[in-house]
């Protein structure tokens, strides 16, 4: 709800259905007042679903699916396939000394990145591809995968740490 | 595990895959749909996922003779329909639905007591599985038994197709209050309590260490207003299925935003009463005592 933004420092944007999210921020009325928390510099860290909300294009999404455009890239839903793909995997990520416990769950992939995102990890879509899926611009830090479904700090501690 | 395309080291259908996906639905409504424009109806409701079947409860019951698998044609049209999840039910123990519904792409598998059992003495294996498994529970033990058979997601089952809380209530409060006794065992307690439930000692052990089951549980069966929703939210229900409490009503999407919108902000009773204004009639409910067939009862 929009006041419960009121004393807030940064948002961490988590897991779900990206669609749901985005419906329900509008009919509470808190999509505008976060937006603007958003625009004006509150450090957000995005995991899936919080990706696509985060990025600043939706591919395969819904029409009218809103996204708040904080990090320059665009994102298509699914990218991975249907739930009998979701795979978890260990990835390098720049800055972590030991490889990272990475689950994906109908993930989300990155399509395209901007000039001014950082590609902190990726993984291989099939032989010829590999795609980004932890990404930061500035303070907005955003992953494919579910850190919150590890007992892994790390990449919490990475955002927490900028602040 | 077999490996993904992704990597030497990536695996697919790993318990953390599989339990993953349903803690990604927390919170939210899984609604029963039997076609296209009803699953279109329900996305744009907000719901988190769809169910697909061939006739809600409410219609199984009133029909009445063998209740199977959709037609892989209908799931499909479903699918192409919805960006969210789309789940379908298989019989119980009829692990050859299970599989076709698997080929199919469907995210999760319902081993369901809504349809008429396969099998009178066992459920399926659900560990030989990529796909996930939910699975129905009306007590703890019967909840543990599926878990221990790789059931990633327990729902209370309540008695479907009736618009009656009552037994949805009633699962939840037993499963959920045994949890809390489980809590204040001693150890010596844990090996009756595995034998009363006729549940594996590991898991009652776990749970009575951790004071919740190992996967989520969400609540079905007999959710047919936005006030059922924030009633098993409240007693901690996870997330609602609702099957025929939506498209048995007078006005089927102004009740499904509702009850989403209930689901989400089921503490907020000045909410949950904004919502619940002006929605036309419920479905129309069924008492209990006056049933032939209490669905709640097949599984074991």
């Amino acid at each position: 709800m929009p006041e419960d933004l009121e004393t807030i420092d940064a948002i961490i944007l988590p897991g779900g259905e990206s669609t749901t999210i985005s419906m329900l921020l509008e009919s509470s009325g808190t999509f505008e007042p976060l937006q603007e928390l958003l625009s004006q510099g509150l450090p957000a860290f995005g995991t899936c679903a919080g990706m696509i909300m985060l990025s600043n294009k939706v591919l395969d999404g819904r029409t009218d699916q809103r996204s708040f455009d904080r990090i320059d890239i665009s994102v298509r839903r699914n990218a991975f396939g249907r739930q009998i793909a979701s795979f978890e995997t260990d990835i390098d990520v720049i800055g972590l000394e030991e490889p990272f416990p990475a689950v994906f769950i109908r993930a989300p992939g990155v399509e395209t990145a901007g000039p001014e995102v950082e590609v902190l990890a990726t993984v291989k879509l099939d032989e010829q591809t590999e795609i980004p899926v932890l990404c930061r611009q500035n303070n907005v830090l955003v992953s494919s995968f579910h850190p919150e479904l590890t007992g892994d700090l790390r990449l919490h501690q990475m955002f927490l740490s900028e602040l | 595990m077999a490996e993904s395309n992704s990597g030497s080291n990536s695996q697919i259908g790993t318990v953390r895959v599989k339990r993953g996906l349903a803690d990604m639905l927390r919170g939210g409504v899984i609604m029963d749909v039997v076609n296209p424009a009803e699953a279109k109806i329900a996305e744009d409701a907000g719901a988190v996922a769809v169910m697909a079947l061939e006739r809600v409860p409410a219609d199984i019951r009133r029909d009445g003779g063998v209740a199977r698998m959709s037609d892989p044609s209908m799931i499909e049209a479903i699918q192409e329909t919805v960006t969210i999840p789309v789940m379908a039910k298989a019989r119980i123990g009829h692990f050859a639905e299970a599989q076709v519904l698997e080929s199919l792409g469907v995210d999760y598998v319902d081993e369901s007591e809504v349809l008429t059992p396969a099998d009178e003495a066992h459920h399926i294996d659900k560990w030989a599985f990529t796909v996930p498994f939910v699975c129905g529970a009306t007590n703890l033990g019967e909840a543990l038994r599926r878990i221990s058979e790789g059931a990633c997601l327990i729902r209370s089952k309540g008695e479907a197709g009736t618009g009656n809380i009552v037994e949805a209530v009633r699962h939840l409060r037993s499963i959920l209050g045994d949890i809390r006794k489980l809590t204040q065992a001693d150890a010596a307690e844990l090996f009756d309590w595995a034998k009363r439930l006729q549940a594996p000692l590991g898991l009652v052990q776990e749970v009575a260490e951790t004071g919740t089951l190992p996967v989520p549980m969400f609540c079905a069966g007999g959710i047919a207003t936005p006030a059922d929703a924030s009633l098993v939210m409240q007693l901690g229900a996870q997330s609602v299925f609702v099957g025929s409490g939506i498209f048995k009503s007078e006005d089927p999407a102004p009740r499904a935003k509702a009850i989403v919108e209930a689901t989400t902000h089921y503490r907020d009773p000045a909410m949950v009463a904004k919502v619940s204004r002006g929605l036309g009639d419920a479905m129309p409910g069924l008492e209990i005592g006056e049933l032939d067939t209490k669905l709640s009862e097949r599984g074991w």
